[in-house]
C-alpha cells in the first residue's frame, strides 16, 4: 500500500492521528499537497459517501472520517496556500434555519454532509434574520441554504430571497431550500434556485448548482 | 412527590388499548376507562402569524375545529379530544394563544350542547427556552412567556395542558449524530431529568391553580429525532430503539412531579409510562403519516387510550380539509379498536397490531408489550433518573441482542456492528452518578449548554 493509499484508508477508517502521520510522511516523500488533497482526502471522503449511500456506514462514522480529513487538511492547508491554491474547497455554503424557527438537526445534518463533501460551511444557526443571510453572501458565500420546519416559518424563506435581492447580491449566490413543509414548487415560487428533500440530495443539489 | 418504583401493569395482556389502572375523567370523557377516543391535532397552512394576520389565524382554527367536529358528529364518535399545539408565535404572545384556545373552546362547547359531542381540549404551549443559545432553562423572557402561555390558555378554556420539553436537547442532538451513548445518557438522565423536575413543578402548579389536568410531556425532540434520523438511514435503527427506551426515565419525572396524563401523542415512550404509572396515554402512528413517517404505525396502537394524527396542516384534499380527513381516519381507527374491546377481543386485535410491526424494525420491537414490561421493570428497579437511564440503555441493548438472535427481527451487518459499539459504550457507564457527571462535563462544549441551569457546577 502506498502512503497515499494509507492516507486515504486512515480517513475512511476515521483515524485522525494516522491521517496526520500519513499526510506528513507523504509530504516528506515529496508528494505535492494538492495531490494529497485530491487523491487522498477528497478521494477518501468520496469513498465514505459511497459507503453511506450503500448503507454500510452511518452518519457517526462519516463524522469521524470528516474529522480525520480535517486533521490532515490542517497539515496541508498552509502548503496549499503557498501553492496559490487557497483552501481548495468545493465552495462556501452559508446555512441556517430561518427566522422564527428553532429546528436545527436537519440543518446540522446538511451542514455536516456538505463539509464531508469538501464544502466550506458557514453555519449561521437557527432563528436567523434575513439580513444575516445577505451579510453571509457579502462575505463570500457561493450558496445560501435555508431550512424551515413549520408552515408558519417557511414563509420567511421568501424574505431571505428578497433581502438578498434588495442588497443587490442575488446574481452572485445560489439559494437552496429544504424542510418538511417545503416543495420544489414552493422553492420556485419564492425565487430560490433549488430544493432538496433530504441531506444527501442537498449535497447533490449544491454540487449541481455550483457545477462541481 | 409520587415515587414509581414498581409497575402498575405487570401482565402483558393488561397492557392494551383503551384501558388502564388509573383512568382519567376529563370534561365528561373517561380516558383509559374502556374506550379509545380520537385525539385530533391540526396546524395552520403556510402563513405568517402576526398582529395583522391574527384575525385570519383565528378564522383558520375556527374552520378547522368546526368542520372536524361536524365530521366527528357525522361518524358518531363516542368522544373527541382536540389538541392545540401552539406555534412559537402563539406562545410568545400568550394572548394570541389564549384567543385561539377560546375559539376552539367555543366550538367544542357548541357541538357538545348542539350535537351531544363530548370532547376535551388539550393545549400544548411551546418550550421556547432554546430560542436562546445556549438555552436559558430557568430564567429569562422565554420561560416567562411559556409560563404565561400555560396560564392564559388554561383560563381561556383548556381542559388539559402538556408540553414537549427540551431540557438536555442542546447536547442530545449531537449525541445522536455521533452515536455517543454516554452524552445521550447525560442529556436524558441528568440534564433532561433535572429540567423535567423544575419544569413540571411549575406546570403542575399552574394546572392546579387553574383547575386543568397536567397531562404530561414527550421525548419527541429526543427519541423522535432519533427515529427520523434512523428512517433516513442516517443513524442505525438499533441506536434509535435504544434512545427510545432511554427517554423513559426522563419522561417519568413529569409524573413524579405531578403530571397524570394522558401523555402526549408523540411520546412513543407512552406504553412504558402506562405500564409504570397506570395512567392513560395518547399515541400516534398509521394515521399520523400526514405528519411523518414511522416504523411503528400499528404497534403504537397496542396500548393507546387516545389515538392521534400528530398534526396536519389545513389544506384542501378531495375528501375535505385535511384536519377533517384526519378526523375521519381517526374515527374509523378507534371505532375498530372499540368494537374489538366490546367483543372481548381487544388483546387479539392488539396482538395483530403488534405482530404486523414488531418483526420489521427494532424500534417496533421495543414497543412489544412483553418487551415493554420487561424493560420497564428493569428501569423502575433503579433509584435515580441517571441509573434508570443507564439501566434502560444496558437492558435495551441486551434485549435487542436477544431479539435479533431469536429472529424476532432482522438487523443488517452494519447494525450488528453498532449493537456491539453501543453495548461497549453502555458497559463503560459508571454506577456512580457523580463520577459520570465529572467524566462527561469535562468533555462538554460550553458553547452549547449552561450547566448551571441544571444545578451542575460549570467546569
Amino acid at each position: 500500500m502506498t502512503v497515499l493509499e494509507e492516507l486515504r484508508q486512515a480517513v475512511v477508517d476515521g483515524q485522525a492521528k494516522m491521517a496526520v502521520a500519513k499526510a506528513t510522511e507523504a509530504l516528506e516523500q515529496g508528494i505535492a499537497a494538492e495531490v494529497l488533497l485530491a487523491e487522498g482526502l477528497i478521494a477518501a471522503m468520496n469513498e465514505v459517501g459511497q459507503l453511506f449511500e450503500e448503507g454500510e456506514i452511518f452518519v457517526p462514522e462519516m463524522l469521524v472520517s470528516a474529522r480525520a480529513m480535517n486533521a490532515a487538511l490542517a497539515i496541508l492547508k498552509p502548503l496549499l496556500a503557498d501553492e496559490g491554491e487557497g483552501a481548495r474547497t468545493a465552495g462556501t455554503v452559508a446555512i441556517g434555519t430561518v427566522q422564527g424557527d428553532l429546528h436545527d438537526i436537519g440543518k446540522n445534518l446538511v451542514a455536516m454532509m456538505l463539509e464531508g463533501n469538501g464544502f466550506n460551511v458557514v453555519d449561521l444557526g437557527t432563528d436567523v434574520p434575513p439580513a444575516r443571510f445577505a451579510e453571509a453572501v457579502r462575505d463570500g458565500a457561493d450558496v445560501v441554504a435555508l431550512s424551515a420546519l413549520l408552515t408558519t416559518t417557511m414563509t420567511n424563506m421568501r424574505d431571505v430571497v428578497e433581502a438578498i435581492t434588495e442588497a443587490g447580491l442575488r446574481g452572485r449566490v445560489r439559494i437552496v431550500v429544504g424542510g418538511a413543509p417545503i416543495t420544489a414548487k414552493y422553492a420556485s415560487d419564492i425565487g430560490a434556485d433549488g430544493y432538496a428533500p433530504d441531506a444527501s440530495k442537498a449535497v447533490r443539489k449544491v454540487r449541481e448548482l455550483l457545477a462541481v | 412527590m409520587e415515587r414509581y418504583d414498581r409497575l402498575s401493569i405487570t401482565e402483558a395482556d393488561d397492557l392494551v388499548f383503551g384501558r388502564c389502572p388509573r383512568p382519567l375523567g376529563v370534561a365528561g370523557l373517561t380516558i383509559g376507562g374502556g374506550v379509545v377516543y380520537p385525539e385530533l391535532n391540526f396546524t395552520l397552512p403556510p402563513m405568517a402569524v402576526n398582529d395583522a394576520t391574527m384575525p385570519e389565524v383565528r378564522d383558520e382554527y375556527y374552520q378547522m375545529v368546526d368542520e372536524a367536529c361536524a365530521r366527528a358528529v357525522a361518524l358518531d364518535v363516542p368522544g373527541l379530544v382536540v389538541e392545540l399545539e401552539l406555534l412559537p408565535e402563539l406562545t410568545r404572545q400568550p394572548r394570541w394563544g389564549a384567543e385561539v384556545t377560546a375559539v376552539l373552546r367555543e366550538r367544542l362547547d357548541a357541538y357538545r350542547s348542539g350535537d351531544g359531542l363530548r370532547s376535551a381540549l388539550r393545549v400544548t404551549p411551546n418550550d421556547m427556552r432554546d430560542f436562546v443559545r445556549p438555552p436559558l432553562m430557568r430564567t429569562g423572557v422565554e420561560l416567562e412567556h411559556m409560563v404565561a402561555s400555560f396560564e392564559a390558555c388554561a383560563r381561556a378554556g383548556a381542559d388539559m395542558v402538556s408540553v414537549e420539553s427540551t431540557g438536555g436537547k442542546e447536547l442530545n442532538d449531537d449525541a445522536l449524530l455521533n452515536g455517543d451513548l454516554a452524552t445521550a445518557v447525560f442529556a436524558l438522565g441528568v440534564l433532561g431529568a433535572r429540567d423535567m423536575a423544575f419544569l413540571w413543578d411549575t406546570i403542575a402548579g399552574v394546572a392546579h391553580r387553574e383547575c386543568v389536568v397536567p397531562a404530561g410531556d414527550s421525548a419527541c425532540g429526543f427519541a423522535n429525532t432519533a427515529m427520523t434520523l434512523a428512517t433516513g438511514g442516517y443513524v442505525p435503527r438499533v441506536w434509535a430503539a435504544a434512545v427510545r427506551v432511554m427517554t423513559v426515565p426522563r419522561s417519568l419525572v413529569a409524573y413524579e412531579r405531578g403530571a397524570v396524563g394522558p401523555s402526549k401523542d408523540c411520546a412513543y415512550e407512552g406504553p412504558y409510562l402506562k405500564a409504570i404509572t397506570g395512567y392513560p396515554i395518547a399515541m400516534e402512528g398509521a394515521e399520523a403519516a400526514c405528519a411523518h413517517q414511522s416504523p411503528v404505525g400499528n404497534i403504537a396502537k397496542a396500548a393507546a387510550d387516545l389515538w392521534s394524527n400528530e398534526s396536519v396542516q389545513n389544506v384542501k384534499l378531495l375528501g375535505g380539509m385535511a384536519p377533517t380527513v384526519s378526523m375521519e381516519q381517526l374515527a374509523y381507527a378507534t371505532r375498530l379498536m372499540n368494537v374489538a374491546s366490546a367483543h372481548g377481543k381487544a388483546v387479539e386485535l392488539r396482538d395483530w397490531l403488534v405482530e404486523s410491526d414488531a418483526g420489521l424494525d427494532p424500534q417496533a420491537y421495543v414497543l412489544r408489550p412483553d418487551v415493554v414490561l420487561e424493560l420497564a421493570a428493569e428501569i423502575v428497579a433503579e433509584p435515580t433518573a441517571y441509573l434508570r437511564t443507564r439501566r434502560a440503555a444496558l437492558a435495551t441493548l441486551q434485549a435487542l441482542r436477544r431479539g435479533s438472535a431469536e429472529g424476532a427481527f432482522r438487523l443488517t451487518r452494519p447494525e450488528h456492528r453498532w449493537l456491539d459499539r453501543l453495548s461497549a459504550q453502555a458497559d463503560e457507564l459508571p454506577e456512580d452518578e457523580t463520577t459520570f457527571v465529572e467524566q462527561v462535563t469535562k468533555e462538554v462544549d460550553s458553547n452549547k449548554v449552561r450547566l448551571d441551569q441544571y444545578d451542575l457546577a460549570t467546569t
